[in-house]
Protein backbone atom coordinates (compact mmCIF):
# COMPACT_ATOMS: atom_id res chain seq x y z
CA UNK A 1 0.00 0.00 0.00
CA UNK A 2 1.20 3.57 -0.88
CA UNK A 3 0.62 5.79 1.65
CA UNK A 4 -1.31 9.08 0.84
CA UNK A 5 1.18 12.44 1.58
CA UNK A 6 -1.75 14.22 1.52
CA UNK A 7 -1.61 17.64 3.82
CA UNK A 8 -4.38 19.86 4.30
CA UNK A 9 -4.74 22.87 1.36
CA UNK A 10 -4.23 19.95 -1.04
CA UNK A 11 -6.65 19.69 -4.39
CA UNK A 12 -7.56 16.65 -6.64
CA UNK A 13 -9.01 16.81 -9.75
CA UNK A 14 -10.19 13.70 -11.96
CA UNK A 15 -11.96 14.69 -15.51
CA UNK A 16 -14.13 11.88 -17.10
CA UNK A 17 -16.34 12.37 -20.60
CA UNK A 18 -18.65 9.62 -19.89
CA UNK A 19 -19.08 7.57 -23.56
CA UNK A 20 -22.64 7.29 -25.15
CA UNK A 21 -22.51 3.50 -24.00
CA UNK A 22 -20.78 3.99 -20.65
CA UNK A 23 -24.48 3.44 -18.51
CA UNK A 24 -25.18 -0.19 -20.25
CA UNK A 25 -21.44 -1.50 -19.48
CA UNK A 26 -21.99 0.32 -15.69
CA UNK A 27 -25.65 -1.52 -15.78
CA UNK A 28 -24.09 -4.57 -16.64
CA UNK A 29 -21.20 -4.63 -14.52
CA UNK A 30 -23.42 -3.14 -11.67
CA UNK A 31 -26.65 -5.01 -12.02
CA UNK A 32 -28.67 -1.65 -12.10
CA UNK A 33 -30.66 -1.81 -15.02
CA UNK A 34 -33.20 0.87 -14.23
CA UNK A 35 -34.23 1.74 -18.17
CA UNK A 36 -33.95 5.43 -17.55
CA UNK A 37 -29.95 4.89 -18.06
CA UNK A 38 -30.16 2.45 -21.29
CA UNK A 39 -33.38 2.98 -22.78
CA UNK A 40 -33.44 6.43 -24.62
CA UNK A 41 -37.31 6.51 -25.70
CA UNK A 42 -38.59 5.50 -22.14
CA UNK A 43 -36.37 7.85 -20.35
CA UNK A 44 -38.13 10.48 -22.35
CA UNK A 45 -41.53 8.98 -21.95
CA UNK A 46 -40.97 9.41 -18.42
CA UNK A 47 -39.84 13.39 -19.20
CA UNK A 48 -36.07 13.07 -18.97
CA UNK A 49 -33.77 14.69 -21.57
CA UNK A 50 -33.01 11.38 -22.47
CA UNK A 51 -31.22 8.38 -21.07
CA UNK A 52 -28.68 9.77 -17.92
CA UNK A 53 -25.86 8.47 -16.07
CA UNK A 54 -25.76 6.21 -12.79
CA UNK A 55 -25.43 8.10 -9.89
CA UNK A 56 -23.23 5.25 -8.41
CA UNK A 57 -21.18 5.67 -11.70
CA UNK A 58 -20.97 9.26 -10.83
CA UNK A 59 -19.46 8.55 -7.48
CA UNK A 60 -17.40 5.86 -8.52
CA UNK A 61 -15.70 8.48 -10.32
CA UNK A 62 -15.22 10.58 -6.98
CA UNK A 63 -14.01 7.55 -5.40
CA UNK A 64 -11.39 7.55 -8.04
CA UNK A 65 -10.38 10.56 -7.71
CA UNK A 66 -9.54 9.85 -4.40
CA UNK A 67 -7.96 6.43 -4.63
CA UNK A 68 -5.74 7.88 -8.10
CA UNK A 69 -4.48 11.17 -5.24
CA UNK A 70 -3.74 8.67 -2.65
CA UNK A 71 -2.30 6.02 -4.14
CA UNK A 72 -4.39 3.02 -3.84
CA UNK A 73 -7.64 1.08 -2.57
CA UNK A 74 -6.94 0.94 0.77
CA UNK A 75 -6.50 4.34 1.37
CA UNK A 76 -10.08 5.01 0.90
CA UNK A 77 -11.72 4.56 4.14
CA UNK A 78 -15.20 6.40 4.09
CA UNK A 79 -17.07 8.35 1.26
CA UNK A 80 -20.17 10.38 1.63
CA UNK A 81 -22.04 12.41 -1.53
CA UNK A 82 -24.91 13.90 -2.29
CA UNK A 83 -26.76 13.04 -5.73
CA UNK A 84 -28.21 16.43 -7.58
CA UNK A 85 -29.16 16.69 -11.11
CA UNK A 86 -29.09 14.71 -14.26
CA UNK A 87 -25.76 13.26 -15.56
CA UNK A 88 -25.45 13.29 -19.07
CA UNK A 89 -23.32 11.44 -21.80
CA UNK A 90 -21.00 13.23 -24.23
CA UNK A 91 -20.04 16.06 -21.93
CA UNK A 92 -17.22 16.19 -19.61
CA UNK A 93 -17.43 16.06 -15.78
CA UNK A 94 -14.92 17.56 -13.46
CA UNK A 95 -14.37 16.00 -9.46
CA UNK A 96 -12.51 17.95 -7.48
CA UNK A 97 -11.39 18.01 -4.16
CA UNK A 98 -9.97 20.14 -0.95
CA UNK A 99 -8.54 18.96 1.57
CA UNK A 100 -10.05 20.31 4.51
CA UNK A 101 -7.87 19.08 7.62
CA UNK A 102 -4.99 15.96 8.28
CA UNK A 103 -5.56 14.77 11.63
CA UNK A 104 -4.87 11.14 13.40
CA UNK A 105 -3.81 9.85 10.31
CA UNK A 106 -6.96 10.92 8.74
CA UNK A 107 -7.04 13.26 5.54
CA UNK A 108 -10.94 14.58 5.29
CA UNK A 109 -11.38 15.71 1.74
CA UNK A 110 -14.33 17.69 0.53
CA UNK A 111 -15.54 17.62 -3.27
CA UNK A 112 -17.90 17.45 -5.97
CA UNK A 113 -18.68 16.22 -8.88
CA UNK A 114 -19.92 18.90 -11.70
CA UNK A 115 -21.09 18.73 -15.32
CA UNK A 116 -21.61 21.70 -17.68
CA UNK A 117 -22.00 24.14 -15.09
CA UNK A 118 -24.30 21.83 -13.02
CA UNK A 119 -23.15 19.91 -9.63
CA UNK A 120 -24.37 16.12 -10.03
CA UNK A 121 -22.89 15.19 -6.65
CA UNK A 122 -22.28 17.83 -3.91
CA UNK A 123 -21.34 17.70 -0.18
CA UNK A 124 -18.64 14.98 -0.82
CA UNK A 125 -16.65 14.44 2.18
CA UNK A 126 -14.21 11.13 1.88
CA UNK A 127 -11.76 10.17 4.82
CA UNK A 128 -8.05 9.19 3.10
CA UNK A 129 -5.83 7.40 5.65
CA UNK A 130 -2.64 8.78 5.18
CA UNK A 131 -0.45 6.61 7.28
CA UNK B 1 -50.60 11.12 2.84
CA UNK B 2 -48.48 9.65 5.56
CA UNK B 3 -45.40 7.97 5.13
CA UNK B 4 -45.43 4.64 7.13
CA UNK B 5 -42.83 4.18 10.00
CA UNK B 6 -43.46 0.09 10.94
CA UNK B 7 -40.58 -1.35 9.19
CA UNK B 8 -38.11 1.38 10.77
CA UNK B 9 -35.68 -1.70 12.59
CA UNK B 10 -36.65 -4.27 10.19
CA UNK B 11 -33.52 -6.38 8.88
CA UNK B 12 -33.53 -8.86 6.46
CA UNK B 13 -32.35 -12.17 6.35
CA UNK B 14 -28.36 -11.89 5.01
CA UNK B 15 -27.21 -12.29 0.94
CA UNK B 16 -24.19 -13.82 0.21
CA UNK B 17 -22.52 -12.65 -2.91
CA UNK B 18 -19.11 -14.92 -4.34
CA UNK B 19 -16.67 -11.99 -5.82
CA UNK B 20 -15.47 -13.23 -9.36
CA UNK B 21 -12.30 -12.23 -10.34
CA UNK B 22 -14.00 -11.20 -13.97
CA UNK B 23 -16.72 -9.54 -12.58
CA UNK B 24 -13.98 -7.73 -10.59
CA UNK B 25 -12.24 -6.59 -14.00
CA UNK B 26 -15.73 -5.97 -15.88
CA UNK B 27 -16.64 -3.29 -12.88
CA UNK B 28 -13.18 -1.61 -13.14
CA UNK B 29 -13.64 -1.75 -16.77
CA UNK B 30 -17.04 0.20 -16.55
CA UNK B 31 -15.83 2.83 -14.25
CA UNK B 32 -12.48 3.68 -15.62
CA UNK B 33 -10.51 2.07 -13.03
CA UNK B 34 -7.28 1.26 -14.41
CA UNK B 35 -5.12 0.59 -11.11
CA UNK B 36 -3.29 -2.79 -12.12
CA UNK B 37 -4.95 -4.27 -8.69
CA UNK B 38 -8.46 -4.32 -10.22
CA UNK B 39 -7.09 -6.36 -13.22
CA UNK B 40 -4.21 -7.70 -13.54
CA UNK B 41 -3.91 -11.19 -11.21
CA UNK B 42 0.07 -10.60 -10.95
CA UNK B 43 0.09 -7.22 -9.76
CA UNK B 44 -2.03 -7.25 -7.01
CA UNK B 45 -0.13 -11.17 -5.74
CA UNK B 46 2.90 -8.92 -5.92
CA UNK B 47 1.30 -6.50 -4.08
CA UNK B 48 0.20 -9.17 -1.35
CA UNK B 49 -3.03 -9.68 -2.50
CA UNK B 50 -4.99 -13.01 -2.69
CA UNK B 51 -6.53 -12.53 -6.27
CA UNK B 52 -7.50 -8.93 -8.08
CA UNK B 53 -8.80 -6.05 -5.62
CA UNK B 54 -12.62 -5.14 -6.18
CA UNK B 55 -12.63 -0.82 -6.03
CA UNK B 56 -14.31 0.91 -3.24
CA UNK B 57 -17.14 1.42 -5.21
CA UNK B 58 -17.79 -2.10 -6.30
CA UNK B 59 -19.76 -2.19 -2.97
CA UNK B 60 -23.11 -1.45 -4.97
CA UNK B 61 -22.26 -4.99 -6.61
CA UNK B 62 -22.36 -7.34 -3.55
CA UNK B 63 -23.96 -4.63 -0.90
CA UNK B 64 -26.95 -3.51 -3.62
CA UNK B 65 -28.31 -6.81 -4.08
CA UNK B 66 -29.33 -6.68 -0.30
CA UNK B 67 -31.67 -3.80 -0.57
CA UNK B 68 -33.47 -4.85 -2.84
CA UNK B 69 -35.81 -6.61 -0.86
CA UNK B 70 -36.48 -3.58 1.60
CA UNK B 71 -36.98 -1.23 -1.52
CA UNK B 72 -39.66 -3.44 -2.76
CA UNK B 73 -41.27 -4.50 1.11
CA UNK B 74 -44.84 -3.10 0.70
CA UNK B 75 -44.28 -2.81 4.75
CA UNK B 76 -41.35 0.04 3.66
CA UNK B 77 -43.75 1.19 0.95
CA UNK B 78 -41.96 3.04 -1.29
CA UNK B 79 -43.77 4.70 -3.95
CA UNK B 80 -41.32 3.59 -7.09
CA UNK B 81 -42.20 5.93 -9.56
CA UNK B 82 -41.24 8.82 -7.83
CA UNK B 83 -37.89 7.78 -6.13
CA UNK B 84 -34.86 9.35 -6.30
CA UNK B 85 -31.69 8.04 -4.68
CA UNK B 86 -30.32 11.54 -2.98
CA UNK B 87 -27.57 10.42 -0.87
CA UNK B 88 -24.88 7.64 -0.38
CA UNK B 89 -22.22 6.58 2.27
CA UNK B 90 -19.50 3.91 2.04
CA UNK B 91 -17.29 3.03 5.16
CA UNK B 92 -14.62 0.97 4.04
CA UNK B 93 -12.37 -2.07 6.45
CA UNK B 94 -10.26 -4.73 4.80
CA UNK B 95 -10.14 -4.22 0.92
CA UNK B 96 -12.16 -7.46 -0.76
CA UNK B 97 -10.65 -9.26 -3.44
CA UNK B 98 -11.81 -11.80 -5.83
CA UNK B 99 -12.73 -15.16 -4.11
CA UNK B 100 -13.56 -13.15 -1.31
CA UNK B 101 -17.23 -14.18 -0.28
CA UNK B 102 -19.32 -11.62 1.14
CA UNK B 103 -22.84 -11.43 3.50
CA UNK B 104 -24.63 -8.27 3.70
CA UNK B 105 -27.54 -7.97 5.87
CA UNK B 106 -29.57 -4.83 5.54
CA UNK B 107 -31.76 -2.75 7.64
CA UNK B 108 -34.32 -0.27 7.37
CA UNK B 109 -33.22 2.57 10.30
CA UNK B 110 -35.33 5.76 9.53
CA UNK B 111 -38.75 6.61 7.63
CA UNK B 112 -39.58 10.08 8.22
CA UNK B 113 -41.62 12.93 5.85
CA UNK B 114 -40.97 16.59 5.87
CA UNK B 115 -41.98 18.71 3.16
CA UNK B 116 -44.37 16.06 1.41
CA UNK B 117 -41.27 13.99 0.66
CA UNK B 118 -40.94 10.48 2.71
CA UNK B 119 -37.11 10.42 3.70
CA UNK B 120 -36.09 6.63 3.78
CA UNK B 121 -32.47 5.26 4.92
CA UNK B 122 -31.38 1.97 4.82
CA UNK B 123 -28.07 0.75 6.23
CA UNK B 124 -25.83 -1.74 4.69
CA UNK B 125 -23.36 -4.09 6.91
CA UNK B 126 -20.99 -6.64 4.69
CA UNK B 127 -19.01 -9.07 6.08
CA UNK B 128 -16.75 -10.91 4.36
CA UNK B 129 -15.86 -15.09 4.89
CA UNK B 130 -13.41 -14.25 7.89
CA UNK B 131 -16.54 -12.27 9.64
CA UNK B 132 -14.59 -9.00 8.98
CA UNK B 133 -16.56 -5.86 8.38
CA UNK B 134 -15.55 -4.72 4.65
CA UNK B 135 -18.44 -2.20 4.46
CA UNK B 136 -21.14 -0.17 5.82
CA UNK B 137 -23.73 1.32 3.16
CA UNK B 138 -25.94 4.10 3.94
CA UNK B 139 -28.61 4.57 1.00
CA UNK B 140 -30.75 7.03 1.44
CA UNK B 141 -33.69 7.61 -0.83
CA UNK B 142 -36.40 10.51 -0.87
CA UNK B 143 -40.05 9.76 -2.45
CA UNK B 144 -41.66 13.01 -3.65
CA UNK B 145 -45.48 13.26 -2.93
CA UNK B 146 -45.07 10.73 -0.21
Amino acid sequence: MIVSTLASGDTIELKVTPDPYVTVRYAGASGYFNPIHIDEEFAQRVGLPGRILHGLWTMAQVARAHTDAAGGPESLKRLSVQFRGMGRMGEEIVVSGTVREVANGIAVVDSQAEQAGSRLIRNGVAEIATG
Amino acid sequence: MAVKTDAIGKTYPAVSYAVGREKVREYAWAVGETNPLYVDLEAARAAGYADVVAPPMFAVVYAGRAVTPALFDPEVGINFANMLHAGQEFEWGPVVVAGDEISTTTTVRDISERGGMGFYELVTESRNERDEPVCTGIWRQIVRGA
